[in-house]
């Protein structure tokens, strides 16, 4: 029985752990065989070695550029999420106020966000602010269109309940619809995180003077592509760590969602 | 108990009005079990809804203990055919729900509902979750639920046909034993004839659509009654055949029952 479960417990870590790792080295395997095979030089492709040094050579501003651009991306997602999910519930609550801004929201939504960088920067200033802000918009949008999904696919059935049981429109909301709606809350907020990056590195290049964006930006103007590749990567383990750190809150908080939905 | 005087209703859907109901007369005695069939569409669940004053009549009035009907109430309770159960909460507070809206003292109900739960068989499951449980259960748990409120009037919309045959009978077993015990009256949607006549005091057999009350058929049988072998076989079968034939020549006109 002990037997069982402890295979069991060992089959799961080797396919949620194991088998990821083992895709990631045999990448690794394969990159570094390109470089040796075709001899690149390094200032196209260069070999994970190369990108090793990279990290070794300039491990501390690295450390703080990372510590810059996470700082960036956590703040605006924060506020984007928060922002996104209480105008969802602003709209649940109000159709009228829906019908005013909703087809506007999506209008400036609609317009590409990087091309709103430099205004940005003309608006707020050459500061962290101008980086958030460009992060917040790039987060909002997908938290509101989930989170209003999610409040408005309650059930029928459950709406009837509600109904039968003469419950207010608050008790219906906090008891039935706002818990209801996580799952695609999450949706959004996975999303989002991905998003998140994604608006921290254009504010960046848009105004280099700190953060990964502008390591890649100075990387390549020294030519110095290992570099570039080191900051590239921090990048993707900084996007790849607020995803799953997402899907793991969701593991946390809706364990039912998965149930129902199989 | 209930009192049903000249009822209609009427829809107006996109492809023109729909007739569901037209001049039902009813009553429905204290503790009395009625049960309610008719072909699908016939308007069942529009009588039912009405008498839970989830939608109001077109025409006529419902008297529930003597007061019209106009909004839902806490002393009548509706089983739906689906649990229609919170996934994120535990069968314990599923089935306190109610109570939680109706801001009662949740202290004062638990011992309550551990008691419903003990008599439909669920003590060991009150801290799943629903989905851990089967689909009988399931729906114990949405009884449950309805008997925490204390209802007068226990409404139920086939809350049965969703499952397989043999939960199916093991749940309206229980079900009677519940009513013979707690003594609510009970009205019963249902589309088989065989729940009806283990279940009811009466039958009332709609009519095809618009539905009227075509007939009420009285079921003598003494309790507690079941399914299989037993000492009122005849009975069984006629009262069964009986309501077989009430519904399968529904298509035909018939004159005595136009108002
Ligand atoms: N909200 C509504 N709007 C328009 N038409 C409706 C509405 N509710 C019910 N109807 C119509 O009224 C008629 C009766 O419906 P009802 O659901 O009461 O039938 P039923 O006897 O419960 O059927 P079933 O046995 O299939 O459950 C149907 O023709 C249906 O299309
Ligand atoms: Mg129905």
């Amino acid at each position: 029985m002990t037997d069982k479960t402890t295979d069991a417990g060992l089959r799961r870590l080797w396919v949620n752990a194991g088998l990821p790792a083992l895709g990631a080295l045999l990448a690794l395997a394969l990159w570094w065989l390109v470089t040796i095979v075709f001899s690149i030089d390094p200032f196209w492709l260069p070999a994970p070695p190369d990108v090793v040094d990279a990290f070794q050579r300039l491990s501390g501003h690295l450390a703080e550029q990372t510590g810059v651009t996470l700082i960036e991306t956590i703040v605006g997602f924060a506020i984007g999420a928060i922002g996104g999910a209480a105008v969802a519930v602003l709209f649940a609550a109000s159709r009228t106020i829906e019908r005013m801004t909703m087809p506007l929201i999506a209008a400036v939504n609609a317009v590409p966000k990087a091309a709103l960088a430099p205004l940005l920067i003309v608006w707020i200033g050459l500061n962290t602010q101008a980086k958030i802000v460009m992060v917040v918009l790039l987060c909002f949008f997908p938290v509101l269109v989930s989170t209003m999904a999610g409040l408005t696919s309650v059930p029928n059935d459950l709406r009837e309940l509600a109904h039968s049981l003469s419950s207010s429109w608050w008790q219906t909301f906090l008891k039935v619809r706002l818990t209801w709606a996580l799952p695609q809350v999450f949706v959004g907020l996975k999303v989002a995180s991905s998003l998140a990056i994604i608006g921290a590195v254009i504010g960046e290049l848009t105004n280099p003077d700190r953060g990964l964006g502008s390591v890649v930006v100075s990387s390549s103007q020294s030519a110095d592509t290992p570099l570039a590749f080191a900051a590239l990567t921090l990048l993707a383990i900084m996007g790849a760590g607020l995803f799953y750190l997402v899907a793991a809150l969701e593991r946390i908080l809706v364990p039912w969602a998965r149930a129902i939905s199989s | 108990m209930i009192k049903i005087a000249g009822l209609s209703r009427t829809f107006q859907g996109k492809s023109g009005t729909v007739e569901a109901l037209r001049g039902i007369d009813l009553d429905v005695g204290n503790g009395e079990f009625l049960a309610v069939i008719g072909r699908s569409g016939c308007g069942k669940s529009t009588l039912l809804r009405i008498i839970a004053g989830l939608i109001r009549p077109s025409q006529g009035e419902v008297l529930v203990g003597g007061e019209p009907v106009g909004r839902p109430r806490r002393d009548v309770a509706m089983v739906f055919q689906r649990p229609a159960l919170l996934p994120w909460r535990s069968v314990r507070n599923n089935v306190l729900l109610p109570v939680e809206i109706f801001r009662w003292q949740r202290s004062q109900h638990r011992e309550h509902a551990e008691r419903l739960l003990e008599m439909t068989g669920l003590s060991g499951f009150a801290d799943r979750l629903p989905h851990e449980l089967s689909g009988g259960m399931q729906q114990r748990v949405s009884l449950c639920r309805a008997l925490i409120q204390r209802p007068k009037v226990l409404l139920m919309d086939e809350p049965f046909s969703a499952l397989d045959a043999l939960t199916r009978e093991e749940l309206a077993v229980e079900l009677q034993r519940i009513h013979m015990e707690l003594g609510t009256t009970v009205v019963f949607v249902t589309h088989s004839i065989q729940e009806a006549v283990l279940l009811a005091d009466r039958v009332a057999v709609l009519s095809a659509r618009p539905g009227r009350l075509r007939r009420l058929v009285g079921i003598d049988i003494p309790r507690p009654r079941s399914f299989g072998h037993n000492a009122h076989l005849e009975d069984v079968a006629a009262a069964s055949a009986e309501l077989h034939q009430l519904l399968l020549s529904d298509h035909m006109p018939e004159p005595s029952a136009a108002p």
